[in-house]
């Protein structure tokens, strides 16, 4: 990623030590990096990378407008090859989390557009295209009442949390939870699970999530001041 | 005036409904609708079970069938009061994949046709029906509700492969806990063929006659919820009801009260102890649905 004139980037390392061990992968995030969407950003989470690019409110088709909202398009196109069933079910689970929190009230009868890009693959993937969705709606400048961001959860063989797992981890572990926590009340706006659990892991998956998610949220905010701040 | 009402202003009626805490089909916040089960193939002696159980769920109610699927391995026809789905499950013979040798495969396929809903048109799968493909096929890969070794005949050279299809006929909202279900009974009653390798040919010989059955390892049962208005949360909604509420959850239990998903595709926030009410609610689903899937299906077994 090169820096340029109104490009920022901002990576840092969370590591909380406390009765909740919380560790993320190095991330970081670079916004306006693409000239023909109205927003865009790219975020990368250890070797995870997705670039978002967002375009509207804009003109919608007849057969898909909503008379007092806008309406949200999410397009996730992997790596390699076209879209398939998976992409299908990731792009619900954005598309839903994006609707939740933006304000489609405002922009009655026009269409958003959300795409995707999976750059590299290296777990924690639905969380890294959340935080990437986020960032590019920041920067498009649409309404929104609340900032989101996504946590993977790994449940190990022997019953350890882990927090954004790498593909390696995912893999080795028995349960695996992704799930999207609001900015306003972090509260679980999304949740996607494999594997089988019991009740009290998911409740400590939940805890670990929102201790995570205050990390993020206050990376967004450092690098959105550093942005304007560095621009003024 | 009731209709005219339910028409201009959807919200407000069903509003007006959740305040006096019911809903407009008359039943409770937490109650599922009337389900009904029919396994197997169509016969004369055999007979499907409605269990709509005594306390506020149902009763048992017995009739001849129709049947359901004859020229498939496994089949299941559910209603969950409007919401009907039938699943048919075919076996084959194919070769194992190269990062599993050991292991067979099981194919789940959703698929919403014009016929279920004015809402669907005829063409390639929307993103609904792809969407609970997804969730179908990790469904059963989390519970390992059949383990795919069980499906593997010859390692490395031949194993099953399981096309399960799951088709809507009538969509009223909830087609995720009908598909559970109906996969579920379908799968307890496929037999699959009895397969020997021939020694001198190596080639696979094939004995229709005899069958037997899958070992299915886990009772799944899955649970559906919608919120409302950000605060009152329904359990089993039909259409409407569906598309007027801001968030949906679906939670996925097995016997032991083990979580196999917990999917919440966005919308609305959800607190805690609404997630603990949604979970309690689901396992005691799941003891209702255990006990209709067995007894539907032992007296399948009865019949033949």
């Amino acid at each position: 990623m090169t820096p340029s004139a109104c490009d920022k980037s901002a990576f840092s390392t969370m590591e909380v030590c406390g009765s909740l061990t919380v560790s993320l992968r190095e991330f970081g995030c670079e916004q306006s990096l693409l000239s023909r969407p109205d927003g865009s950003a790219s975020f990368v989470q250890g070797d995870t990378s997705v670039m978002a690019g967002v375009y509207g409110p804009a003109e919608v088709k007849v057969s898909k407008e909503i008379y007092d909202r806008a309406t949200l398009e999410v397009l996730v196109q992997p790596k390699v090859g076209l879209p398939s069933v998976r992409e299908r079910s990731q792009e619900q689970c954005v598309r839903e989390t994006c609707e939740a929190s933006l304000l489609l009230t405002l922009h009655p009868r026009s269409s958003l557009t959300l795409i995707l890009q999976v750059l590299h693959d290296d777990g924690s993937l639905l969380s890294c295209c959340l935080n990437a969705a986020c960032m590019a709606l920041m920067d498009a400048g649409l309404p929104m009442s609340c900032l989101f961001c996504g946590v993977t959860c790994a449940i190990s063989t022997d019953g350890q949390i882990i927090t954004d797992p790498t593909a390696a981890q995912e893999k080795e572990s028995r349960a695996l939870m992704t799930f999207a926590i609001d900015s306003a009340k972090h509260s679980v706006l999304m949740s996607s699970t494999k594997g089988s659990f019991s009740v009290h892991e998911l409740q400590q998956c939940i805890a670990v999530s929102q201790k995570a998610s205050e990390k993020i949220f206050q990376f967004y905010r450092d690098s959105v001041k550093r942005r304007y701040s560095k621009s003024r | 005036m009731a209709a005219g009402f339910k028409t201009a202003e959807p919200l407000e009626y069903h509003r007006s409904f959740l305040k006096e805490n019911c809903r407009p089909d008359g039943r409770e916040l937490t109650e599922f609708r009337t389900t009904t089960l029919n396994i197997g193939e169509t016969s004369p002696q055999c007979v499907s079970v409605c269990e709509v159980s005594v306390t506020y769920i149902g009763f048992f109610i017995l009739f001849p069938c129709l049947g359901s699927i004859s020229t498939a391995d496994g089949s299941a026809l559910v209603k969950l009061g409007n919401t009907t789905i039938i699943c048919g499950i075919k076996a084959e013979l194919a070769n194992p994949t190269v990062e599993a040798p050991g292991k067979g495969y099981i194919v789940p396929n959703v698929d919403l046709p014009p016929l279920c809903s004015s809402r669907f048109r005829p063409g390639p799968p929307g993103e609904e029906a792809q969407a609970a493909s997804q969730f179908i096929a990790d469904v059963i890969e989390s519970s390992e509700v059949i383990k795919t070794e069980d499906l593997s005949i010859d390692r490395g050279k031949l194993c099953w492969v399981l096309y399960c299809d799951l088709m809507c006929l009538d969509y009223d909202g909830n087609i995720l806990d009908a598909c559970v279900i109906a996969l579920l009974a379908a799968l307890k009653n496929t037999r699959l063929p009895e397969v020997t390798i021939n020694k001198e040919t190596s080639a696979p010989e094939v004995n229709l006659e005899k069958r037997r059955e899958l070992q299915i390892h886990k009772h799944l049962v899955s649970a559906s919820f919608c919120i409302f208005d950000d605060s009152i949360l329904i359990a089993d909604p039909t259409a409407e009801e569906e598309t007027l509420s801001t968030a949906h959850l679906t939670v996925v239990t097995d016997e032991d009260d083990r979580l196999c998903s917990v999917h919440k595709p966005g919308g609305t926030s959800l607190s805690g102890e609404r997630l603990q009410e949604c979970i309690s609610r689901a396992t005691t689903r799941q003891r209702e649905i255990q006990k209709l899937i067995d007894k539907v299906a032992h007296s399948v077994k009865k019949a033949q």
